[in-house]
């Protein structure tokens, strides 16, 4: 099976997107992201040390930009002015790399997305050249909205992020998929590998995770089964699930019973 | 050689005036790391780090990736 993910100007094989918090240290990210066989990895932008710690390792000489593709996120935004700064640093610092992981929080409690800073900063960022990724409600108005403004990836929250509550609403995820023209990515919420495994057989393009894998007792097994389940679901999806029934259907022929 | 002060990532800094932000990079130990510099709310390309100096009473962000989701 070689089918490819398009996102963009860009195409993967891998179809799980991995975060790289919450880790215990950066030797743990890295093959915690080697085993995920991850190809998109996102990061956050934030200050710098200034003196204190100096030599300190940095993220991205463990996972190198050479080797995988770096999605830096507006995390900890909370309206369209800063991620819009966020996302210029990002393409700053990483050469002209102009692919981003978009999200506006609305409240620091539930993590939802604020949706009218998170279009308004879309079509900003778009019109500057970026390709947006955006982290969005499972609202199937505004899923399509970002869509038809093009953004490069439309991706709606499973469960609230870190919550581990999994694919919460299948019903509004399929809604959104049968409006898309664009990769829906489930970003937010999945907790373990049935939940990976339930979005890629709702249909949708791919998986993005963090807080799953990092916060499992073994980070490292956690990554590996998510890949499997990532790649079992979207097989189960393109198999055509067989379709269910209220009562039992023998699988073993009826005829021919020894009397 | 007199000196400036100002804010660098939230705090105050003094240092010689005539600098340039590739020089506070220098000392920062950040020349061989990925870094975005913002100056009193604009970036400053990489190509403009040698050649911009820092004035008084600037607002200077320097930026790097982290682990995130």
């Amino acid at each position: 099976m070689s089918e490819v993910l398009q996102i963009g100007s860009r195409s993967f094989s891998s179809r799980l997107l991995v975060g790289t918090g919450k880790y215990k240290d950066l030797e743990e990210t890295r093959d915690a992201i080697i085993a995920s066989g991850a190809e998109i990895v996102t990061v956050a932008i934030r200050r710098t040390n200034i003196g204190q710690n100096a030599d300190e390792p940095n993220l991205l000489e463990f996972i190198s930009p050479d080797k995988w593709t770096i999605l830096p996120n507006t995390a900890g935004c909370f309206n369209a002015e800063d991620a819009i700064r966020t996302c210029m640093l990002a393409r700053e610092l990483l050469d002209g790399h102009n692919l981003v992981k978009l999200e506006v929080l609305g409240e620091q409690k539930t993590l939802y997305p604020n949706m009218t800073h998170t279009i308004s900063a879309a079509k900003t960022l778009i019109e500057d050249g970026f390709e947006v990724m955006v982290y969005c409600s499972d609202d199937p108005i505004f899923c399509k909205e970002l869509d038809d403004m093009g953004c490069v990836s439309v991706m709606p929250l499973a469960s609230p992020i870190g919550s581990g509550l999994g694919v919460v609403n299948p019903h509004t995820i399929s809604i959104i998929l049968e409006n898309s023209s664009k990769p829906i990515i489930v970003d937010a919420g999945v907790g373990t590998a049935s939940d990976a495994a339930i979005a890629m057989e709702l249909g949708c393009e791919g998986v993005l995770m963090n807080t799953a894998i990092a916060k499992a007792k073994d980070p490292i097994l956690m990554a590996e089964a998510m890949k499997d389940a990532v790649i079992s679901g979207r097989k189960a999806f393109l198999a055509g699930r067989m379709q269910k029934t209220e009562y039992g259907n023998a699988s073993s022929p009826t005829e021919g019973l020894i009397e | 050689m007199s000196a400036i002060k100002f804010h660098l990532n939230g705090e105050i800094i003094q240092k010689t005036s005539g600098q340039s932000l590739a020089e506070l990079a220098s000392d920062l130990e950040l020349t061989k790391k990925k870094f975005a510099i913002e100056m009193n709310g604009e970036i400053i390309p990489k190509s403009l780090h040698a050649s911009t100096l820092i004035e008084e009473d600037a607002v200077i962000e320097i930026v790097h990736a982290v682990g995130g989701g």
